[in-house]
Parts: structure tokens; sequence; C-alpha cells
């Protein structure tokens, strides 16, 4: 069987004329069907057939002599937030349960160009809401490290397709943690690139001034390759960033960090509740990062404790907005109406409210009713506009500890894995897994998850770097020297 | 402060985010949503006094496109996932015509 955890390897491999698109397709088709009653981490998979047509093309074109994308033959899965017009786009919604996108995202059209197979869409909370892929239509993506954990979220599905060696690479969207986090429980290294580096052009927005798309693998250098591929300025966004994307390749080949100054986030090494082993493992990474050449200093993110009100403030204002293009008029769910409801409300307004109430989740309701309240006359200032403020300093801190240090280092969870089932009940619970990782969303900043090790009983733990706007190369260079010196992204979970 | 939203509050907000509750989702949301926004409360700690507040991530102005014509979806892409349509329009429920 073709090991599938190496998008560089299979990229050598295919140039080298060792193993053909179709072998790699079907060694993909043939894991997916060992782990995917257990794991559960896809929304849709494509036919087996098509899978191993579009591989055939590309092992035809290789043939022929005719030059072939940066990513060809590989297989990709891609969040189920992404429009694409051969598969369905449901974000895991009975709202857009039978919804098909007309137009592909950018991102998704990047990927075709550069020849990756997509093999399906991967499982997620609903709109993107949520930490642990619970919240899906689909039911829970489980934790291929261990299957009575969650994945993470909200990209979970993306990480466990990835961290159960169906594919290579996947591509999540990150609007608080949503790439990073499930990264972090996975053993994977993933990252949320700048605002505006990769178009939302087709992403299904959720919190549009936060969201970001951006690549999931098992090490740096695939991370490089896949953003690469899916980087660079895009006129159908009017917030993507018109600025050339550097060689990320040949960052992700760094190993001497001589010169580098690696600032220590000691507000989140020592906040409350960060997991003792979690800490440890970042301590460790601390030192690895010295032994690459590296210096450290320490610095401070004073409103970091306020990240998450932040967050829970801002995120669901732009959701309540976003979402309440699901009227039920154009396409989506659109409910039944009864006499009563018609009786009762008219049947516009009937069916705005019936179609909306059946065709979301609980946790989407929820925020939108969060975001409803912060926007309504008389709490504007004292919520809303008062998390932009907020959002405001915690920019400044960044700004503040990048004039000390080149990079950032922290934690990127407070805990490990949690288990299925176990912060459903319980929003705050669920809101603070993401103490780490929303200042980057906020700030608009990039930053990257990538595995610092396990705990004592086998779960995975992850470390995050963060930099300066457009620096993801500091990113790729650190990561890739950190995984140049460590093995713990080689690890496997036995599926 | 910690908001107090009776049930009369809950059923409000839900029509102004033009959702429909059911009893039990009411009495559910009604003591979240209050434990929500006291959390989120703790940002009035916080003296923001003359900041400015951050409403993008970006630093660039609005970017307007040149007045051309560009292709776009057919009637028919358009039109392919209405929950109702005929020919060219989306049908939707009346919206003229007796209320509650």
């Amino acid at each position: 069987m073709i090991p599938l955890d190496s998008a560089s390897e299979l990229l050598k491999l295919q140039s080298q004329g060792e193993v053909s698109a179709v072998q790699i397709a079907t060694a993909a088709m043939e894991s997916i069907s060992h782990s995917e009653a257990a794991v559960r981490g896809f929304a849709y998979r494509v036919d087996p057939i098509e899978v191993l047509q579009q591989a055939e093309l590309i092992d035809q074109r290789r043939a022929s002599g005719q030059s072939l994308g940066v990513l060809a033959g590989i297989p990709v899965a891609v969040k189920d937030v992404l429009c694409t017009r051969d598969m369905p786009t449901t974000c895991a919604s009975r709202m857009l349960k039978d919804y098909w996108s007309p137009y592909d995202a950018t991102v998704v059209t990047r990927l075709r160009q550069a020849d990756a197979v997509l093999i399906g869409k991967t499982n997620l909370d609903e709109f993107a809401m949520g930490a642990s892929t619970e919240n899906s239509i689909f039911g829970a993506t489980r934790n291929p490290w261990d299957i009575s954990r969650t994945p993470g979220g909200s990209s979970g599905g993306a990480a466990a397709v990835v961290a159960a060696q169906n594919c290579p690479l996947s591509v999540g969207t990150d609007t608080g943690g949503s790439i990073r986090q499930p990264a972090a429980f996975c053993s994977l290294t993933g990252m949320k690139p700048t605002y505006g580096r990769v178009s939302r052009y087709g992403l299904v927005a959720f919190a549009s001034s936060l969201d970001q798309v951006g690549p999931m693998a098992w090490s740096m250098e695939d991370c490089a390759l896949l953003m690469h591929a899916i980087s660079g300025f895009d006129p159908s966004d009017s917030t993507s960033l018109d600025v050339p994307v550097p060689d990320y390749s040949a960052a992700a080949q760094g190993k001497d960090l001589r010169g580098m100054r690696v600032g220590v986030i000691r507000d989140a090494l020592e906040a409350d509740g960060l997991d003792a082993e979690v800490r440890m493992a970042v301590e460790q990474a601390m030192e690895v990062l010295v032994e690459c050449g590296a210096t450290l200093v320490d610095v401070h993110l004073p409103h970091s404790r306020y990240g998450v009100p932040t967050y829970y403030v801002i995120a669901p204002c732009e959701a309540s907005s976003n979402l309440s293009r699901y009227d039920g008029a154009h396409y989506g769910y659109r409910a039944a109406l009864s006499e009563a409801d018609i009786r009762e409300k008219g049947p516009l307004l009937a069916t705005y409210c019936k179609s909306r109430s059946e065709g979301f989740g609980e946790e989407v309701k929820r925020r939108i009713m969060i975001g409803t309240y912060a926007l309504s006359t008389g709490y504007y200032d004292a919520y809303y506009l008062k998390a932009l403020q907020v959002r405001q300093l915690i920019r400044r801190d960044y700004q503040s500890a990048f004039e000390q240090a080149d990079i950032l280092l922290g934690p990127v969870t407070p805990t490990p894995p949690f288990g299925i089932g176990e912060k459903i009940d319980d929003p705050i619970q669920m809101f603070l897994c993401d103490l780490f990782t929303v200042g980057a969303n906020l700030a608009g900043i990039p930053a990257a998850s990538l595995p610092a090790g396990f705990t004592k009983s086998g779960l995975p733990i992850g470390l995050q770097l963060q930099a300066p706007p457009l620096e993801e190369s500091r990113l790729f260079n650190a990561g890739a020297a950190f995984q140049s010196h460590t093995s713990h992204h080689q690890k496997r979970p036995q599926v | 402060m910690s908001e107090r939203l009776t049930e009369e509050d809950v059923r409000k907000l839900a029509l102004l985010a033009r959702l429909d509750l059911s009893d039990a989702e009411v009495a559910k949301l009604g003591p979240q949503l209050e434990t929500i926004l006291g959390f989120v409360h703790q940002l009035s700690e916080l003296d923001t006094e003359g900041i400015e507040p951050m409403t993008t991530a970006l630093d660039v102005v609005n970017r307007w496109s040149s007045d051309e014509l560009h292709s776009g979806l057919s009637v028919e892409a358009a039109l392919s996932n209405a929950p109702r349509r005929d020919d060219a329009c989306f049908l939707v429920p009346p919206v003229l015509g007796p209320a509650r």
C-alpha cells in the first residue's frame, strides 16, 4: 500500500515514474473504505470511478509530456464550506442539505488548475460554528488518534481525513482557530494565513472580517505546497491582497534559525486552565528552537484574556448579518406552511421564520440570537462597538510584541483533545477552546499549529507560532526547522 | 451587568432574527444567552475611551470594479437551487395581501 502522508514524496515518486496518479487514487479509495466507518470525516465522497478518471487523465498528460500543475495527482479533500460546482456544498446544515453551488470557490478553481485530485468534502460544525465537529447533520467526526474523542473543529473532518491518511492534504477554514485547533488535536500541521492572503470568494461566509482559508497536512513542507497553490490576489474578493506570493516551499527548507527572535507569550504559558502536559510540550519546543539557533524573548499580550469575549461578540454579529441571506427564497431549505402559520404571521414572515428555524441547528440559532441582540438598538455601543475597540487593543498588543520578536510562540489549545459529548451542552466551555487562537483572527495575522508531542496517554499536543501580517515565510522557516529537529509530526495513528 | 432576559424578550429577539422558537427552545436559550452575555460583558472592565474601533484587519480602502460587462450565471444556473421556480422566475409566497 502506498503511504498517503506526504504530498511532497508522492510528487517525487510520480515524477520518477515509480508511482502513478491512478495508483495513488486507488490507495486513497482503499484507505477511505478502511477508515471512514469509524472516523466519519467526509460530508461527501466523490464516486471512486470519477476519482480514478481524474487520476488517469493526469497520468495520460504526464505520459504525453504535457506540463502539470504543482499538485498533480495528489488527492485533496475540501471542507464543505467552500463552493464546488460538481459536489454539494452543505455547510453540514439542513439549510443547505441539497445545495449544489453553480460555481467553484476560487480556492477550488486553483486546486483544479494545480491538477489536484479532488476526493470529497469534509465534515464540520454547522456553518463552521463550533470546536468539536459534533454540530453536524452528518453526525460527529471522530479523532483517528482516539475514536472516543473529537478531532476538534470546526475543520474537524479536514483534520481527521488527513490523520486517517485518506489523503495527504486538505483545505480548512479558520475564523477563531478552526484550522489550528483540529490540527493540534490530530497531530497535524495547519496554517491560518494573513487575512486577505487567500481568496474568500466562494467561501460560505460566517464572520467575514475573520474568516480565512488555509492548508492542513502532516508537515510544514506539505503546507507550503498547498499554500503556494491557493494563495494570491483574486479580483473577485474585495478583501484579497494584491501583493506577490513568496516562495513558501523555499522557506520551508529552513533548518537554521540564527538571528531569529522568538517571543514566548508569557500570558499564555501562565494562563489558568493551561494543561500541565501542554505547557511542558511548549517549553520543550522552546528549547528545540534554541537548538536551531533562535533566541528567546519574553513578550506579553496584556489584552489576550479579552480575546474570547471580543470574538464572541464580533463573530456572532457578523454571522447574524451574513446568515440573514437564508430566507427560503432563492436557495436552501424552505419550510412548508400550515394554515395556522399563515394566520399567525402571514405567508412571507412565516416562510422566513419557519424555514430558518427548521433549517438551522442549535448552535447556529444561539449565535444568530447573540448577534441580533448585540446589534440591536440600545445595545450596539455596549457590545459591538466596545468589542471593535478591544479588537484594536488586541492588534496593538501584537504590534508591540512584534517590535521585540520576529515570531511568537505559545500553545494552540488549553487542553489535549476532549471526549465526544463532553462540552456540547456548555457553550462557554466550548468557547474557551479558542482562548489562544482567536487573537490571530482578530489581528488578521498568520498563525500555524504544529505537532509538539503527546500526553502520557498518547494524545496529540500542538504548538502555535504567529507572525506579523504577510510573514507566513517566517512560520514556514521556523516550523520546518522545528520539524527537522523533532519527530512528533512523523508519528501516525493506528486506524 | 447581568442582562435578565424574560421569555418575552427572547421571543422578541427571535422575531428580529426571523426565527420561530419552540417553548422548549425559549426555556433553554434564555438562560444560555444570559450566561453568554454575562461572559462577554467583562469587556466593560476596559477603558476604551478614544480608541478607534477596528472594523477590518486590512488597511485597504474600497476597491471598485471597472464599469464593464462581465458574464454571470445563466438564468438556468441561478434558478438551479430554487425551492420553487417556473421557467424564468423564483416563486415565493405572497408578499402583499392579508398579513397577521
